[in-house]
């Protein structure tokens, strides 16, 4: 689930309000938006990706909140990382052009 | 005359949002993308609602999607014979063959409008798998460069009709608190499949909402009983992702392996997982994969590297996700080539629509499902807009009533207590089991039955639809109607027959070679129906 907005990273741009398919987030005046629905999180990663300064962790867990703190994300280098595996940069598409799926299709089972 | 846009943007002060259009989809995926942009090619002014956001929404947008990219001639029709071999004898040759056939076109059209496919190693753009992050960001920008009006956050909760003739649907802007209405000369209902509350991208959104309008206007659905299609996930993750599995080892507990060779891995794992933990390790295939399922796949990996697991070289928990009508078949009956529904000005595309012709009592999951969300949509679109403009003059001067019930109107006297969550949790305890849904039974699915009508009932006569409120409770009573319009067919199918695996009625009998159609919201009603232009094997 969604569990960190980083107010450090975070420039209040409200993308994550208006691409979160769940309405999860609620936008505050000039500060970063809100995890105000954290329970309705499907957990699909989009909103990292649409982050143009990847402030926001999605936790793998499905279930429940972990707890997982920003200083622990941040000395594991989580920011960002799914945008960069994808080759998105500041929350815009990119490196679909570069993915190997072809070559995963007809690999020998 | 001003754009919808403009009018939208005009309108922003206003109380209610109240619009005119040619065509209203309803929806917020690949085949809501399609339907507008085929329908506002035929000339038609468009409007987009999604519950979510169009780009981000369905079951397409968080994943890596194969396509179902065959060309015309030998090879398609050898595809097809192949398909016709697994489907259990209810797809249609010709359906399949027009779905392979649009989507062979679209996809063309997709790499013309530049969306970038990577090459093979013939240097050829490969068309047979989209990237769905990708693939949805680039449908939002054509669907805008279009014209469309696209209203994200504003789930619909009802259809509205004049005298029998489906006129448009009402609902609320989420994100401002405002309802909105919208009168339009034909509807196509995109509204996915259904998940029925399971924790999984892309898929916990998907409610059914459009099946419990559609049947609500008079509609039917079928093939509702083919509603067990489950994947294999990370233990708690939402990562019901297959293809890394096909490399994959399973394991119980106490570390003997699970014999998954030359058998339903699924069947293999659900059996294990009733009686204990399973473990998986991705340890099968070349090496060079490992580095193409990370590039390739990404997302699969997103559990792992969060947590510190190798799935290489480590084993890791697994459970299986139910996927419901999504990568099942079920959803509204289609009575024509063109998506109608039965029902004047109503279509139906993508997993709203029963995919049962196209891929028979098996998953459409990947390829089939997401070339039939590019046909469906073209198909429904450009019906949607043909039929729109008769009615054009007269959109403005109907005299609409809403038809939703259950979760927005009670029967009865609203009780403050009757809460949407509740009737969530109930749903997934009866649907998403695997002693209960992956496999049935006739004792089970009558008990199931027993407390989902009961559960119907005290919603339709008490839960309030009030304001924000309505959006919880239409998806509750959504939800509770599917999983008892999935259970009654599966009762009626008594047999055994691709994903319906019941352990009272193991073989599969020619006797039910058959579509079992299914409506009714208070009183469900099953009938059987013949399947003009099926082969039976």
């Amino acid at each position: 689930m969604i569990e960190i907005v980083s107010a450090d990273r975070c420039i209040a741009c409200d993308i994550c309000v208006k691409v979160c398919p769940a309405n999860v987030f609620d936008p505050v005046r000039q500060k970063p938006p809100v995890i105000a629905r954290q329970s309705d999180c499907q957990t699909c990663y989009l909103c990292e990706i649409y982050c143009p300064t990847d402030a926001l962790y999605v936790a793998p867990c499905a279930e429940g909140p972990t707890g997982i703190t920003e200083a622990e994300v941040e000395a594991a280098g989580l920011f960002g990382s799914y945008a960069r595996a994808l080759g998105w940069r500041r929350g815009k598409p990119g490196g679909s052009d570069k993915d190997p799926t072809f070559r995963i299709r007809v690999a020998p089972r | 005359m001003p754009t919808l846009r403009q009018q939208v943007h005009r309108l922003r002060g206003a109380e209610v949002l109240d619009l005119v259009a040619d065509v209203l989809v309803i929806g917020g995926g690949p085949a809501a993308s399609w339907a507008a942009l085929t329908a506002t090619e035929a000339g038609a002014r468009v409007v987009v609602v999604d519950k979510g956001y169009l780009g981000t929404s369905g079951a397409t947008a968080p994943s890596n999607t194969g396509t179902w990219f065959v060309p015309p001639g030998a090879e398609r029709e050898a595809a097809i014979a192949r398909r016709q071999l697994l489907n259990g004898g209810l797809a249609v040759p010709r359906w399949i063959d027009r779905t392979l056939d649009m989507a062979w076109q679209r996809l063309h059209t997709l790499a013309d409008w530049g969306y970038k496919f990577p090459n093979d190693d013939s240097g050829k753009p490969y068309l047979n798998n989209l990237r769905g992050p990708d693939y949805m960001a680039f449908m939002r920008r054509r669907v805008l460069r279009a014209g469309v009006a696209i209203l994200d956050h504003h789930p619909a909760l009802e259809l509205l009709t004049d005298s029998g003739v489906i006129a448009g649907a009402a609902g609320i802007d989420r994100q401002r608190n405002r309802p909105w209405r919208v009168r339009a000369g034909a509807v196509v209902l995109a509204t996915g499949g259904c998940a029925f509350g399971e924790r999984m991208l892309g898929a916990t959104g998907l409610t059914g909402d459009g099946y419990l309008m559609a049947v609500e206007a008079g509609a039917t659905l079928s093939g509702m009983e083919f509603s067990a299609q489950y994947a294999c996930a990370p233990r708690q993750s939402s990562l019901n992702k297959g293809m890394p599995f096909s490399w994959a080892s399973f394991f119980r507990e106490d570390g003997t392996r699970l014999d998954t060779a030359n058998k339903d891995r699924h069947v293999v794992v659900a059996r294990a997982l009733l009686e204990g933990p399973v473990w998986a390790q991705y340890d099968k295939g070349i090496p060079e994969l490992r580095l193409w399922l990370r590039q390739g796949q990404p997302n699969c990996f997103l559990p792992y590297d969060r947590t510190g697991v190798d799935p290489f070289t480590q084993r890791f928990p697994v459970t299986l996700r139910c996927e419901g009508t999504v990568r099942g078949v079920g959803g509204i009956k289609l009575t024509g080539d063109d998506c109608s529904t039965g029902i004047p000005a109503l279509y139906a595309a993508g997993d709203a629509a029963s995919r049962e012709r196209m891929t028979g009592a098996i998953t459409g999951g990947g390829g089939p499902n997401s070339s039939w969300a590019i046909a469906s949509g073209v198909w429904a679109g450009r019906a949607a807009a043909k039929f729109a403009a008769r009615e054009a003059r007269r959109i403005r001067d109907r005299r609409v009533t809403g038809i939703g019930r259950a979760g927005l109107r009670p029967a009865l006297s609203a009780r403050p207590d009757a809460s949407a969550g509740d009737i969530l949790e109930t749903v997934r305890e009866e649907f998403l089991p695997l002693g209960r849904n992956f496999f049935r039974g006739g004792a089970t699915l009558r008990q199931s039955l027993d407390r989902l009508d009961r559960t119907w009932a005290e919603l339709r006569d008490h839960l309030p639809g009030e304001g924000l409120a309505a959006v919880k409770s239409r998806e509750a009573a959504a939800l509770t109607a599917t999983s008892r319009w999935a259970y009654a067919s599966a009762l009626a199918r008594a047999e055994s027959r691709g994903m319906q695996r019941r352990l009272d009625l193991p073989a599969t009998d020619p006797e039910f070679v058959c579509s079992f159609e299914v409506s009714g919201l208070d009183r469900i009603d099953v009938t059987r129906s013949e399947i003009p232009g099926a082969v039976a094997q």
